[in-house]
């Protein structure tokens, strides 16, 4: 089986599409809500999630064989713990005020439907390499869910983006105005509900 | 009335399957059913319809706000010409009123019809006749300054959320109109609150002057009893708010062109005032709050919204003794907010929304107890 065979690139491409965890399967949305206000921490989120979701894949795929049946959750849960404690240490010493944004949301990782859903269906079940794409995969296809969410709402919210202003003080003289409530975890609401609806939209017309 | 049939019979082949707008058909149908009484009839069967349509009740509807439209028109000229400190007659305070409110009418008919138009295009469905009264409503409950473009990205965010992502008209949970300003309400509070909202600031035409931004006055609601407000002037609406809001008289008369015409409910409308007043007056005892309870009914959105939003026949109760609950709660909960909550000097909107909500669940309990009562009724005769 070569490295990227038809299988693997599937394991690697499909949630960041068409089986993508947000918009496909709608997990993980709680977290996407809450983080989204601005577009860094939602880029933060979405990679620490996706490393997560890599090694976690990847250490119950090696040990999926020794690991009895009856226990194996708390197993998942002992590595996805141990996982997002060093993630969240490393955060608080190299980028404390995102860490500060991001909140309790770093530790809510562990129940993240969406790792132990990957580590249940997929971890389990298949060798190493393709369960490391499979992570890669599936924490990219949250993360670029979470961007998109959080460029709209930070560009609509505050006039920036990455905290830099964007919109033209010029376009504020003619009467623009920030929304209120694109700040709001409301609105983060619909926007999550609108691209699911672009993305059925487009998947439908493609069958 | 022959001259507009004439027309449409004349302009009608354009628009059939092979005709060059054909593109357009919905439009011109909603035009047609919307001016004339459609001539089609159900094919298979008997059935038995009611004169009023649809389109019609949403005309009477339309008619019914007029007097609060045309009062409206003429207290922003009031309100303005006060401020600006000029001489001016009633003709020319209505002349400015109407030339501010003209543009707002047009914008929210053409935003919202023009979304209609296209989602039944798309659907390959008739036009629905929904959007007729929000139309018209939108305008009246928003303050005076707020910004077309504003109001624009407002009606077409409440018309893709709140109605066609449900289904359409009908099928909506939340009014409309309402949506529109919970929209801006949320999004662009500096807008839709404070004291720079309610005075029409520029010159229009050549009528009023232009005034300087820090001309300021704030609502009755907001100055919270600071500033006595005569009785008469909050009955006839001399006073800044929301353009349709502020006059009990106008706002009286639609209600009797509901009422008498057997659209809206009276059992909503009299326990809105009802579960209003009765709040009212227990805070006003418990020295909450500065208002006679008549007071509190006659200021701010209470009564446009009791009469023309709260009686929604879509998103209110629907059962008989459900609408009593839903009114009575939709008053108390108006009022609660107006008192309890300093930030939001106005609780109607938000009252009627969440009663919205609670329609579904409330019609559900009397449907069950209902169906319980002739259970036992069985039982009994067995």
């Amino acid at each position: 089986m070569g490295l990227l065979s038809k299988q693997n690139k599937a394991a690697l491409s499909e949630p960041l599409n068409i089986n993508n965890p947000i918009v496909a399967q709608v997990l993980g949305i709680c977290s996407a809500l809450a983080v989204t206000s601005q577009l860094k921490p939602a880029i933060v989120m979405g990679l620490s999630v996706t490393i997560i979701t890599a090694m976690a894949n990847v250490i119950i795929s090696v040990l999926r064989n020794t690991i009895p049946n009856r226990i194996r959750i708390i197993v998942q849960l002992v590595v996805v713990a141990a996982l997002v404690t060093i993630v969240s240490m490393v955060l608080k010493a190299f980028a404390y005020d995102v860490s500060v944004q991001l909140s309790v949301y770093v530790g809510l990782i562990i129940t993240n439907c969406i790792l132990m859903g990957r580590l249940e269906a997929f971890a389990m079940q298949n060798k190493v390499f393709p369960s490391l794409l499979d992570g890669i995969g599936n924490g990219l296809g949250y993360a670029w869910i979470l961007i998109a969410v959080g460029f709209c709402r930070e560009l609509l919210g505050n006039g920036t983006l990455l905290g830099y202003t964007v919109i033209p003080a010029s376009a504020y003289e003619l009467g623009y105005a920030n929304n209120g409530m694109m700040t709001m975890p409301a609105m983060a609401l619909i926007l999550v509900g609108c691209v699911i609806w672009v993305h059925s939209v487009l998947n439908n017309r493609k069958k | 009335m022959n001259i507009i049939k004439n027309y449409f019979d004349k302009i009608r082949p354009n628009f059939e399957p092979k005709g060059k707008l054909h593109a357009f058909r919905s439009v011109f149908e909603g035009f047609e059913s919307f001016l004339l009484v459609p001539n089609t009839t159900s094919k298979n069967g008997v059935s038995i319809h009611d004169a009023i349509d649809s389109k019609r009740i949403m005309s009477i509807v339309v008619i019914a706000l007029l007097p609060a439209l045309l009062f409206g028109m003429y207290n922003i000229g009031y309100q303005h010409y006060m401020k600006a400190e000029i001489e001016g007659s009633l003709l020319e305070m209505f002349s400015y009123g109407f030339l501010v409110m003209l543009p707002k009418i047009i914008v929210s008919y053409l935003v919202g019809l023009g979304i209609e138009f296209i989602v039944a295009q798309y659907k390959k469905e008739e036009i629905q006749e929904g959007y007729l009264v929000t139309g018209l409503i939108v305008p009246l409950i928003l303050p005076v300054n707020c910004p077309l473009w504003m109001m624009a990205v407002a009606i077409a965010f409440a018309v893709i959320f709140a109605k066609e992502i449900f289904g359409g008209t009908g099928m909506n949970i939340f009014n409309v109109a309402l949506v529109a300003r919970a929209f801006l309400f949320f999004s662009y509070s500096g807008k839709m609150t404070g004291d720079e909202v309610w005075v029409a600031k520029d010159s229009v035409l050549g009528l009023g002057r232009d005034l300087p931004d820090s001309v300021t006055m704030a609502t009755p609601l907001a100055q919270n009893g600071t500033d006595a407000t005569s009785l008469y002037d909050m009955i006839v609406g001399l006073i800044p708010g929301s353009v349709g809001e502020t006059s009990v008289i106008a706002i009286a008369i639609g209600a009797i062109i509901l009422l008498w015409t057997g659209i809206a409910s009276w059992k909503i409308m009299t326990s809105v005032f009802v579960g209003g007043g009765l709040t009212a007056a227990l805070f006003f005892a418990a020295g909450q709050t500065p208002f006679e309870w008549y007071e509190h009914l006659f200021l701010g959105g209470f009564c446009f919204g009791a009469v023309f939003m709260a009686t929604d026949p879509v998103t209110s109760a629907r059962t008989e003794g459900g609408k009593y609950i839903y009114g009575l709660l939709i008053g108390v909960i108006a009022v609660v907010v107006r008192v309890l909550n300093p930030g939001y000097p106005e609780g109607m909107m938000l009252a009627i929304l969440f009663m919205n909500m609670f329609a579904p669940l409330i019609d559900y309990c009397f449907v069950e107890r209902n169906i319980g009562k002739r259970m036992k009724r069985l039982k009994n005769v067995d």
